[in-house]
Protein backbone atom coordinates (compact mmCIF):
# COMPACT_ATOMS: atom_id res chain seq x y z
CA UNK A 1 0.00 0.00 0.00
CA UNK A 2 1.36 3.09 -0.91
CA UNK A 3 1.52 5.87 1.97
CA UNK A 4 -0.79 9.03 1.88
CA UNK A 5 0.20 12.71 0.99
CA UNK A 6 -0.44 14.32 4.09
CA UNK A 7 -1.44 18.19 4.11
CA UNK A 8 -1.19 19.74 7.53
CA UNK A 9 -3.73 22.50 7.65
CA UNK A 10 -7.31 22.62 5.79
CA UNK A 11 -7.73 26.83 5.22
CA UNK A 12 -6.68 28.20 1.60
CA UNK A 13 -3.40 26.61 1.52
CA UNK A 14 -3.79 23.18 2.31
CA UNK A 15 -7.22 22.52 0.03
CA UNK A 16 -5.93 24.26 -2.78
CA UNK A 17 -2.52 21.94 -2.97
CA UNK A 18 -5.27 19.00 -2.26
CA UNK A 19 -7.09 20.38 -5.44
CA UNK A 20 -3.90 20.93 -7.32
CA UNK A 21 -3.40 16.98 -6.94
CA UNK A 22 -6.40 16.03 -7.51
CA UNK A 23 -6.58 18.30 -10.97
CA UNK A 24 -2.89 16.56 -11.51
CA UNK A 25 -4.34 12.94 -11.38
CA UNK A 26 -3.24 11.94 -8.22
CA UNK A 27 -5.57 9.34 -7.36
CA UNK A 28 -3.81 8.02 -3.95
CA UNK A 29 -5.19 8.83 -0.42
CA UNK A 30 -4.89 12.48 0.47
CA UNK A 31 -4.88 13.01 4.47
CA UNK A 32 -5.88 16.57 5.92
CA UNK A 33 -4.94 17.30 8.61
CA UNK A 34 -6.39 20.27 10.84
CA UNK A 35 -6.12 21.56 14.32
CA UNK A 36 -9.24 23.08 14.96
CA UNK A 37 -12.41 21.49 15.80
CA UNK A 38 -14.05 23.31 12.61
CA UNK A 39 -13.25 23.33 8.96
CA UNK A 40 -11.66 27.29 8.72
CA UNK A 41 -14.02 29.79 7.86
CA UNK A 42 -12.59 32.42 5.11
CA UNK A 43 -11.11 34.98 7.14
CA UNK A 44 -10.85 38.29 5.27
CA UNK A 45 -14.58 38.93 6.46
CA UNK A 46 -13.42 38.20 9.89
CA UNK A 47 -12.22 41.62 10.21
CA UNK A 48 -14.89 43.33 8.07
CA UNK A 49 -18.42 41.77 7.40
CA UNK A 50 -19.05 39.21 9.81
CA UNK A 51 -17.55 41.53 12.66
CA UNK A 52 -20.09 44.74 10.94
CA UNK A 53 -22.56 41.96 11.65
CA UNK A 54 -23.47 42.48 7.18
CA UNK A 55 -22.64 38.62 6.57
CA UNK A 56 -23.76 35.24 8.25
CA UNK A 57 -20.92 33.30 9.93
CA UNK A 58 -22.14 30.20 7.98
CA UNK A 59 -21.61 32.55 4.80
CA UNK A 60 -18.17 32.80 5.45
CA UNK A 61 -16.96 29.78 3.64
CA UNK A 62 -13.54 29.06 1.91
CA UNK A 63 -14.06 28.66 -2.12
CA UNK A 64 -12.92 25.39 -1.88
CA UNK A 65 -15.40 23.98 1.10
CA UNK A 66 -17.98 23.86 -1.70
CA UNK A 67 -16.02 21.35 -3.40
CA UNK A 68 -14.78 19.07 0.11
CA UNK A 69 -16.09 15.78 -1.09
CA UNK A 70 -15.49 16.33 -5.18
CA UNK A 71 -11.52 16.41 -3.30
CA UNK A 72 -12.10 12.98 -1.36
CA UNK A 73 -9.65 13.99 1.10
CA UNK A 74 -9.43 12.26 4.44
CA UNK A 75 -10.22 15.71 6.67
CA UNK A 76 -9.51 15.53 10.18
CA UNK A 77 -10.64 17.95 12.29
CA UNK A 78 -9.36 18.77 15.64
CA UNK A 79 -5.86 16.55 14.69
CA UNK A 80 -3.28 18.79 15.71
CA UNK A 81 -0.02 17.89 14.52
CA UNK A 82 2.52 17.70 17.47
CA UNK A 83 5.93 16.58 15.47
CA UNK A 84 7.32 15.90 12.05
CA UNK A 85 10.63 13.62 10.83
CA UNK A 86 11.85 14.49 7.76
CA UNK A 87 14.19 11.72 6.99
CA UNK A 88 11.27 9.00 7.90
CA UNK A 89 8.38 11.15 7.18
CA UNK A 90 7.24 10.31 9.95
CA UNK A 91 3.78 12.62 12.00
CA UNK A 92 3.10 12.32 15.69
CA UNK A 93 -0.40 14.05 16.62
CA UNK A 94 -0.70 15.52 20.04
CA UNK A 95 -2.77 12.94 21.38
CA UNK A 96 0.16 10.69 20.17
CA UNK A 97 -1.12 8.89 16.62
CA UNK A 98 0.90 8.63 13.84
CA UNK A 99 0.12 9.08 10.33
CA UNK A 100 3.18 7.74 7.92
CA UNK A 101 3.39 10.17 4.80
CA UNK A 102 4.80 9.69 1.10
CA UNK A 103 4.70 13.51 0.88
CA UNK A 104 3.63 16.27 3.39
CA UNK A 105 2.58 19.69 2.52
CA UNK A 106 3.10 22.68 5.17
CA UNK A 107 0.05 24.93 4.90
CA UNK A 108 -0.33 25.82 9.03
CA UNK A 109 -0.71 29.53 8.55
CA UNK A 110 0.05 31.61 11.18
CA UNK A 111 -0.85 32.85 14.59
CA UNK A 112 -1.67 36.48 16.08
CA UNK A 113 1.47 37.48 18.32
CA UNK A 114 -0.24 38.50 21.33
CA UNK A 115 1.09 41.11 24.38
CA UNK A 116 2.58 39.99 27.29
CA UNK A 117 1.26 39.77 30.51
CA UNK A 118 -2.19 37.49 32.00
CA UNK A 119 -4.95 37.33 29.62
CA UNK A 120 -7.86 39.48 30.07
CA UNK A 121 -11.45 39.60 29.02
CA UNK A 122 -11.57 41.88 26.52
CA UNK A 123 -8.69 41.65 24.94
CA UNK A 124 -8.63 40.35 21.69
CA UNK A 125 -7.10 39.01 18.29
CA UNK A 126 -8.49 38.26 14.85
CA UNK A 127 -7.80 35.08 13.51
CA UNK A 128 -10.25 32.56 13.65
CA UNK A 129 -14.15 32.27 13.40
CA UNK A 130 -14.38 31.94 17.21
CA UNK A 131 -11.93 35.11 17.82
CA UNK A 132 -14.30 37.53 15.37
CA UNK A 133 -17.36 36.59 17.18
CA UNK A 134 -15.97 36.97 20.76
CA UNK A 135 -14.85 40.30 19.79
CA UNK A 136 -18.14 41.21 18.28
CA UNK A 137 -20.28 40.01 21.67
CA UNK A 138 -17.82 42.38 23.76
CA UNK A 139 -18.61 45.09 20.99
CA UNK A 140 -22.25 44.19 21.17
CA UNK A 141 -22.69 45.38 25.00
CA UNK A 142 -21.36 48.70 24.00
CA UNK A 143 -17.78 49.56 25.01
CA UNK A 144 -17.26 53.40 25.48
CA UNK A 145 -13.99 53.06 23.40
CA UNK A 146 -11.76 50.62 21.48
CA UNK A 147 -8.52 50.36 21.53
CA UNK A 148 -6.30 48.69 18.33
CA UNK A 149 -3.01 48.12 18.67
CA UNK A 150 -1.59 48.32 15.58
CA UNK A 151 -2.18 49.79 12.27
CA UNK A 152 -1.43 46.88 9.75
CA UNK A 153 -4.12 45.58 7.51
CA UNK A 154 -6.13 43.83 10.06
CA UNK A 155 -5.96 46.39 12.69
CA UNK A 156 -6.69 49.15 10.37
CA UNK A 157 -9.70 47.32 9.04
CA UNK A 158 -11.33 46.36 12.76
CA UNK A 159 -10.49 49.97 13.56
CA UNK A 160 -13.29 50.89 10.62
CA UNK A 161 -15.39 48.09 11.18
CA UNK A 162 -15.98 49.34 15.38
CA UNK A 163 -16.28 53.21 13.40
CA UNK A 164 -18.63 52.02 11.44
CA UNK A 165 -20.70 50.13 14.21
CA UNK A 166 -20.42 53.80 15.99
CA UNK A 167 -17.96 52.94 18.59
CA UNK A 168 -15.32 55.56 19.60
CA UNK A 169 -12.18 54.08 18.13
CA UNK A 170 -8.23 54.65 19.21
CA UNK A 171 -5.70 53.27 16.84
CA UNK A 172 -2.08 52.95 18.41
CA UNK A 173 0.69 52.23 15.93
CA UNK A 174 4.52 51.91 17.21
CA UNK A 175 5.66 53.33 14.32
CA UNK A 176 5.77 57.06 12.63
CA UNK A 177 2.82 55.39 10.14
CA UNK A 178 0.82 52.79 10.10
CA UNK A 179 2.91 49.88 7.71
CA UNK A 180 6.26 51.42 7.42
CA UNK A 181 8.32 48.41 7.41
CA UNK A 182 6.64 47.17 4.62
CA UNK A 183 5.26 49.88 2.45
CA UNK A 184 6.84 53.66 1.97
CA UNK A 185 5.40 56.18 4.24
CA UNK A 186 3.30 57.84 1.87
CA UNK A 187 0.99 55.16 1.87
CA UNK A 188 0.94 54.61 5.76
CA UNK A 189 0.30 58.19 6.64
CA UNK A 190 -2.55 57.94 3.86
CA UNK A 191 -4.27 55.10 5.82
CA UNK A 192 -3.68 57.43 9.28
CA UNK A 193 -5.62 60.77 7.10
CA UNK A 194 -8.18 58.24 6.30
CA UNK A 195 -8.78 57.14 9.77
CA UNK A 196 -8.82 60.58 10.95
CA UNK A 197 -11.05 61.63 8.46
CA UNK A 198 -13.32 58.97 9.99
CA UNK A 199 -13.57 60.18 13.75
CA UNK A 200 -10.55 57.41 14.79
CA UNK A 201 -8.06 58.90 17.24
CA UNK A 202 -4.93 57.78 15.48
CA UNK A 203 -1.85 57.81 17.91
CA UNK A 204 1.45 57.62 16.23
CA UNK A 205 5.21 56.90 17.24
CA UNK A 206 3.90 55.66 20.67
CA UNK A 207 4.38 52.28 22.35
CA UNK A 208 2.11 50.21 24.66
CA UNK A 209 3.69 49.83 28.58
CA UNK A 210 0.85 47.30 29.38
CA UNK A 211 -2.62 47.29 30.01
CA UNK A 212 -4.54 48.22 33.27
CA UNK A 213 -7.55 45.46 34.69
CA UNK A 214 -10.24 46.00 36.25
CA UNK A 215 -10.55 42.28 38.28
CA UNK A 216 -9.59 40.20 35.25
CA UNK A 217 -11.41 42.72 32.76
CA UNK A 218 -9.28 45.50 30.59
CA UNK A 219 -10.19 48.53 31.76
CA UNK A 220 -7.53 50.52 29.90
CA UNK A 221 -3.82 50.75 27.92
CA UNK A 222 -1.21 52.28 29.35
CA UNK A 223 0.88 53.64 26.87
CA UNK A 224 4.85 54.44 27.23
CA UNK A 225 4.87 58.00 27.66
CA UNK A 226 2.57 57.45 30.80
CA UNK A 227 -0.77 58.46 29.22
CA UNK A 228 -3.17 55.77 29.81
CA UNK A 229 -6.25 55.28 27.37
CA UNK A 230 -9.30 53.89 29.20
CA UNK A 231 -10.86 51.19 27.12
CA UNK A 232 -13.16 48.01 27.36
CA UNK A 233 -12.21 46.20 24.72
CA UNK A 234 -8.89 46.22 23.16
CA UNK A 235 -7.75 44.29 20.18
CA UNK A 236 -4.22 43.17 19.25
CA UNK A 237 -3.08 43.25 15.90
CA UNK A 238 0.62 43.38 16.07
CA UNK A 239 1.57 40.87 13.18
CA UNK A 240 1.57 37.22 12.90
CA UNK A 241 4.00 34.44 13.44
CA UNK A 242 4.59 31.49 11.20
CA UNK A 243 2.85 28.28 13.08
CA UNK A 244 6.21 26.41 12.61
CA UNK A 245 6.34 24.86 15.99
CA UNK A 246 5.88 21.04 15.11
CA UNK A 247 8.33 21.81 12.81
CA UNK A 248 10.98 22.74 15.65
CA UNK A 249 13.27 19.44 15.43
CA UNK A 250 12.04 17.84 12.36
CA UNK A 251 14.82 19.12 9.72
CA UNK A 252 12.67 20.98 7.51
CA UNK A 253 14.31 24.24 7.36
CA UNK A 254 13.34 27.02 9.12
CA UNK A 255 14.10 30.76 9.08
CA UNK A 256 11.58 33.15 8.24
CA UNK A 257 8.63 30.45 8.40
CA UNK A 258 9.69 27.14 6.22
CA UNK A 259 12.56 27.89 3.93
CA UNK A 260 11.34 26.84 0.20
CA UNK A 261 13.30 26.82 -2.82
CA UNK A 262 11.77 28.37 -6.23
CA UNK A 263 9.46 25.27 -6.53
CA UNK A 264 8.17 25.60 -3.07
CA UNK A 265 10.25 22.59 -2.30
CA UNK A 266 10.97 22.31 1.88
CA UNK A 267 12.89 19.05 1.79
CA UNK A 268 12.06 16.00 -0.16
CA UNK A 269 9.11 15.16 -0.27
CA UNK A 270 7.88 18.12 1.31
CA UNK A 271 6.29 21.22 0.21
CA UNK A 272 4.93 24.37 1.66
CA UNK A 273 2.51 26.97 0.87
CA UNK A 274 0.69 30.47 2.20
CA UNK A 275 1.52 32.22 4.96
CA UNK A 276 3.74 29.71 6.70
CA UNK A 277 5.97 29.16 3.46
CA UNK A 278 8.96 31.40 2.71
CA UNK A 279 10.34 30.87 -0.86
CA UNK A 280 12.41 32.36 -3.43
CA UNK A 281 10.14 34.47 -6.18
CA UNK A 282 11.82 34.26 -9.10
CA UNK A 283 9.55 37.07 -10.94
CA UNK A 284 11.22 39.21 -8.28
CA UNK A 285 14.29 37.65 -7.65
CA UNK A 286 13.79 37.72 -3.88
CA UNK A 287 12.27 35.31 -1.09
CA UNK A 288 9.35 36.49 0.52
CA UNK A 289 6.88 35.29 2.83
CA UNK A 290 3.14 36.71 2.14
CA UNK A 291 0.52 36.92 3.80
CA UNK A 292 -2.29 37.26 1.74
CA UNK A 293 -5.78 35.49 0.75
CA UNK A 294 -4.54 35.27 -3.12
CA UNK A 295 -1.19 33.87 -3.30
CA UNK A 296 -2.33 30.93 -0.70
CA UNK A 297 -4.23 29.59 -3.06
CA UNK A 298 -1.87 30.09 -6.10
CA UNK A 299 0.88 28.79 -3.67
CA UNK A 300 -1.11 25.66 -2.54
CA UNK A 301 -1.64 25.03 -6.38
CA UNK A 302 1.73 25.57 -7.07
CA UNK A 303 3.07 22.94 -3.96
CA UNK A 304 0.42 20.69 -4.83
CA UNK A 305 2.14 20.17 -8.36
CA UNK A 306 5.56 20.27 -6.85
CA UNK A 307 4.93 17.06 -5.01
CA UNK A 308 3.60 15.61 -8.14
CA UNK A 309 6.92 16.27 -10.06
CA UNK A 310 8.37 14.23 -7.79
CA UNK A 311 12.48 13.83 -8.04
CA UNK A 312 12.03 15.81 -10.81
CA UNK A 313 13.02 19.24 -11.24
CA UNK A 314 9.69 20.77 -10.41
CA UNK A 315 8.35 24.35 -11.47
CA UNK A 316 9.18 27.67 -10.47
CA UNK A 317 6.29 29.29 -9.08
CA UNK A 318 7.13 32.76 -10.23
CA UNK A 319 4.24 35.39 -9.09
CA UNK A 320 2.63 38.71 -8.64
CA UNK A 321 0.98 38.87 -5.47
CA UNK A 322 -2.37 40.71 -5.07
CA UNK A 323 -4.26 41.44 -2.27
CA UNK A 324 -6.96 43.91 -1.17
CA UNK A 325 -8.13 45.93 2.50
CA UNK A 326 -11.63 46.82 2.68
CA UNK A 327 -11.73 49.91 4.99
CA UNK A 328 -14.85 52.40 5.27
CA UNK A 329 -16.20 52.67 1.88
CA UNK A 330 -12.59 52.29 0.18
CA UNK A 331 -11.13 49.47 -1.36
CA UNK A 332 -7.35 49.14 -1.15
CA UNK A 333 -5.60 46.60 -3.33
CA UNK A 334 -2.42 46.39 -4.10
CA UNK A 335 -0.23 43.90 -7.18
CA UNK A 336 3.38 43.37 -6.20
CA UNK A 337 6.23 43.22 -3.63
CA UNK A 338 7.85 46.87 -2.76
CA UNK A 339 9.76 47.91 0.27
CA UNK A 340 9.93 50.89 2.20
CA UNK A 341 12.15 52.38 0.37
CA UNK A 342 10.94 52.48 -3.38
CA UNK A 343 9.83 55.42 -4.71
CA UNK A 344 6.19 56.36 -4.67
CA UNK A 345 4.62 57.61 -8.35
CA UNK A 346 0.86 59.04 -8.37
CA UNK A 347 -0.47 57.81 -11.28
CA UNK A 348 -3.91 58.52 -11.30
CA UNK A 349 -6.17 60.91 -8.81
CA UNK A 350 -4.75 61.99 -5.66
CA UNK A 351 -3.98 61.13 -1.66
CA UNK A 352 -6.45 63.94 -1.37
CA UNK A 353 -9.72 62.57 -3.35
CA UNK A 354 -8.57 59.56 -1.13
CA UNK A 355 -9.07 57.65 -4.92
CA UNK A 356 -5.28 57.26 -6.57
CA UNK A 357 -3.30 54.43 -8.04
CA UNK A 358 0.03 54.61 -6.92
CA UNK A 359 3.14 52.73 -8.41
CA UNK A 360 6.34 52.00 -6.73
CA UNK A 361 9.68 52.42 -8.25
CA UNK A 362 13.35 50.91 -7.67
CA UNK A 363 15.87 51.73 -10.24
CA UNK A 364 14.36 50.51 -13.70
CA UNK A 365 11.65 48.27 -11.77
CA UNK A 366 8.14 48.88 -11.02
CA UNK A 367 7.70 46.84 -7.75
CA UNK A 368 4.42 47.38 -7.48
CA UNK A 369 1.39 49.18 -7.85
CA UNK A 370 -1.72 50.12 -5.13
CA UNK A 371 -4.41 51.59 -5.97
CA UNK A 372 -7.78 52.92 -3.72
CA UNK A 373 -10.96 52.32 -5.50
CA UNK A 374 -9.05 52.03 -8.37
CA UNK A 375 -9.34 48.08 -8.94
CA UNK A 376 -8.80 48.23 -12.88
CA UNK A 377 -5.99 50.44 -12.69
CA UNK A 378 -4.19 47.60 -10.26
CA UNK A 379 -4.84 44.60 -12.22
CA UNK A 380 -4.31 45.88 -15.56
CA UNK A 381 -1.02 47.01 -13.95
CA UNK A 382 -0.29 43.38 -12.40
CA UNK A 383 -0.91 42.12 -15.86
CA UNK A 384 1.64 44.21 -17.29
CA UNK A 385 3.50 43.14 -13.75
CA UNK A 386 3.07 39.56 -14.54
CA UNK A 387 4.83 40.10 -17.95
CA UNK A 388 7.99 41.65 -16.21
CA UNK A 389 8.47 44.55 -14.00
CA UNK A 390 9.87 47.39 -16.21
CA UNK A 391 9.34 50.16 -15.19
CA UNK A 392 9.01 51.97 -18.84
CA UNK A 393 5.28 50.17 -19.34
CA UNK A 394 4.20 50.84 -16.26
CA UNK A 395 4.29 54.46 -16.67
CA UNK A 396 2.86 53.81 -20.41
CA UNK A 397 -0.16 52.40 -19.29
CA UNK A 398 -1.18 55.60 -17.01
CA UNK A 399 -0.03 57.91 -19.69
CA UNK B 1 -24.18 46.56 -7.56
CA UNK B 2 -26.01 47.06 -10.54
CA UNK B 3 -27.22 44.49 -13.12
CA UNK B 4 -24.68 43.47 -16.08
CA UNK B 5 -24.89 45.22 -19.18
CA UNK B 6 -26.04 43.11 -21.49
CA UNK B 7 -23.74 43.94 -24.25
CA UNK B 8 -22.04 41.27 -26.28
CA UNK B 9 -23.60 39.17 -28.76
CA UNK B 10 -25.18 35.44 -27.96
CA UNK B 11 -23.07 32.91 -30.44
CA UNK B 12 -25.08 30.20 -29.94
CA UNK B 13 -22.28 28.81 -27.31
CA UNK B 14 -24.21 26.89 -24.48
CA UNK B 15 -21.71 28.86 -21.42
CA UNK B 16 -23.62 31.07 -19.60
CA UNK B 17 -22.00 33.61 -17.41
CA UNK B 18 -23.66 34.49 -14.38
CA UNK B 19 -22.58 36.89 -11.46
CA UNK B 20 -23.85 37.42 -8.32
CA UNK B 21 -24.26 41.12 -7.59
CA UNK B 22 -25.05 40.86 -3.70
CA UNK B 23 -21.48 39.18 -3.52
CA UNK B 24 -19.44 40.97 -6.09
CA UNK B 25 -16.91 43.43 -4.47
CA UNK B 26 -15.22 44.92 -8.22
CA UNK B 27 -12.27 44.10 -7.45
CA UNK B 28 -11.29 42.94 -10.39
CA UNK B 29 -10.04 39.65 -10.15
CA UNK B 30 -11.95 38.11 -12.70
CA UNK B 31 -10.60 41.49 -15.40
CA UNK B 32 -7.13 40.43 -15.21
CA UNK B 33 -7.92 36.52 -15.77
CA UNK B 34 -11.31 37.02 -18.52
CA UNK B 35 -10.50 40.69 -20.25
CA UNK B 36 -13.35 39.86 -22.84
CA UNK B 37 -15.72 39.01 -20.75
CA UNK B 38 -15.65 40.67 -17.71
CA UNK B 39 -14.66 44.93 -17.57
CA UNK B 40 -14.55 46.72 -14.10
CA UNK B 41 -15.18 50.19 -15.46
CA UNK B 42 -14.11 53.89 -13.99
CA UNK B 43 -17.17 54.12 -11.98
CA UNK B 44 -16.04 50.90 -10.19
CA UNK B 45 -18.78 48.40 -11.41
CA UNK B 46 -18.29 45.62 -12.85
CA UNK B 47 -20.03 44.94 -16.34
CA UNK B 48 -20.29 41.24 -18.25
CA UNK B 49 -19.40 41.90 -21.70
CA UNK B 50 -20.76 38.43 -23.02
CA UNK B 51 -22.90 36.75 -20.61
CA UNK B 52 -22.84 34.00 -23.48
CA UNK B 53 -19.17 33.73 -24.26
CA UNK B 54 -17.58 31.53 -27.48
CA UNK B 55 -16.22 28.39 -26.29
CA UNK B 56 -12.60 29.41 -26.92
CA UNK B 57 -12.70 31.36 -23.61
CA UNK B 58 -14.16 29.00 -21.71
CA UNK B 59 -10.95 28.01 -20.06
CA UNK B 60 -10.33 31.40 -18.99
CA UNK B 61 -13.64 32.42 -17.80
CA UNK B 62 -13.56 28.99 -15.47
CA UNK B 63 -10.48 30.21 -14.49
CA UNK B 64 -12.12 33.45 -13.41
CA UNK B 65 -14.60 31.68 -11.50
CA UNK B 66 -12.27 29.92 -9.63
CA UNK B 67 -10.31 32.61 -9.03
CA UNK B 68 -13.47 35.22 -7.73
CA UNK B 69 -12.24 36.07 -4.30
CA UNK B 70 -16.00 36.01 -3.29
CA UNK B 71 -16.84 33.57 -5.71
CA UNK B 72 -19.50 35.35 -7.15
CA UNK B 73 -19.12 34.44 -10.73
CA UNK B 74 -20.90 30.73 -11.97
CA UNK B 75 -20.71 29.61 -15.56
CA UNK B 76 -23.73 27.56 -16.23
CA UNK B 77 -23.61 24.76 -18.95
C1 LIG C 1 -8.99 38.81 9.98
C2 LIG C 1 -8.23 38.56 8.70
C3 LIG C 1 -8.54 39.31 7.57
C4 LIG C 1 -7.84 39.11 6.37
N1 LIG C 1 -8.16 39.86 5.29
C5 LIG C 1 -7.49 39.69 4.12
C6 LIG C 1 -7.80 40.47 2.99
O1 LIG C 1 -8.68 41.34 3.01
N2 LIG C 1 -7.09 40.26 1.83
C7 LIG C 1 -6.10 39.34 1.77
O2 LIG C 1 -5.48 39.20 0.70
N3 LIG C 1 -5.79 38.56 2.83
C8 LIG C 1 -6.46 38.72 4.01
N4 LIG C 1 -6.15 37.93 5.10
C9 LIG C 1 -5.04 36.95 4.99
C10 LIG C 1 -5.48 35.56 4.53
O3 LIG C 1 -6.68 35.18 5.13
C11 LIG C 1 -4.36 34.58 4.87
O4 LIG C 1 -3.24 34.95 4.12
C12 LIG C 1 -4.74 33.13 4.59
O5 LIG C 1 -5.75 32.71 5.46
C13 LIG C 1 -3.54 32.21 4.69
O6 LIG C 1 -3.94 30.89 4.44
P1 LIG C 1 -3.05 29.65 4.90
O7 LIG C 1 -3.72 28.45 4.33
O8 LIG C 1 -1.64 29.91 4.60
O9 LIG C 1 -3.09 29.62 6.50
P2 LIG C 1 -4.21 29.83 7.60
O10 LIG C 1 -5.43 30.43 7.03
O11 LIG C 1 -3.54 30.54 8.72
O12 LIG C 1 -4.58 28.36 8.05
C14 LIG C 1 -3.65 27.49 8.64
C15 LIG C 1 -4.41 26.37 9.31
O13 LIG C 1 -3.47 25.44 9.85
C16 LIG C 1 -3.94 24.99 11.08
N5 LIG C 1 -2.80 24.55 11.91
C17 LIG C 1 -1.82 25.31 12.43
N6 LIG C 1 -0.94 24.56 13.13
C18 LIG C 1 -1.39 23.29 13.04
C19 LIG C 1 -0.91 22.04 13.54
N7 LIG C 1 0.22 21.98 14.28
N8 LIG C 1 -1.60 20.91 13.28
C20 LIG C 1 -2.75 20.98 12.51
N9 LIG C 1 -3.23 22.12 12.01
C21 LIG C 1 -2.57 23.26 12.27
C22 LIG C 1 -4.65 26.17 11.67
O14 LIG C 1 -5.61 25.76 12.64
C23 LIG C 1 -5.25 26.84 10.46
O15 LIG C 1 -6.59 26.47 10.25
C24 LIG C 1 -6.83 38.12 6.31
C25 LIG C 1 -6.52 37.37 7.45
C26 LIG C 1 -7.21 37.57 8.64
C27 LIG C 1 -6.87 36.76 9.85
S1 LIG D 1 -13.46 38.73 -9.33
FE1 LIG D 1 -15.46 38.36 -8.42
S2 LIG D 1 -15.73 39.95 -6.89
FE2 LIG D 1 -14.06 40.59 -8.23
S3 LIG D 1 -15.04 41.86 -9.80
FE3 LIG D 1 -14.94 39.79 -10.61
S4 LIG D 1 -16.91 38.90 -10.00
FE4 LIG D 1 -16.67 40.71 -8.76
Amino acid sequence: MVDPVVVVGASLGGLSAVDALRAGGHDGDVVVLEAADELPSDRPPLSKQVLAGTMEPAAARQPLAARLEELRADVRLGFRVESFDVATRRIRGADGTELQASGVVVATGAAPRRLPGPELAGVHVVRTMDDCLALKADLDRGPDRVVVVGAGFIGAEVAATCRELGLEVTLLEGAPAPMVRVLPVEVGSFVADLHRSHGVDVRLGVGVDGLEADGDRVSGVRLADGTLVPAQVVVVGIGVVPSTDWLTDSGVPLGNGVTCDETCLAAPGVVAAGDVAEWLNPHFGERMRVEQWEHAIEQGAAAGRRLLAGDGPGEPFASVPWFWSDQYDRKLQMAGRPSATDEVHVLEGSFAEQRFAVAFRRGDRCTGVLGVNRPRHVVQARMRLVESLDWAPIEELFS
Amino acid sequence: MQPPSPTGEPRGAEMKVVVNFDLCESNAVCMGIAPEVFEVRDDDFLYVLQEEPPEELREQVTEAARRCPKQAITVED
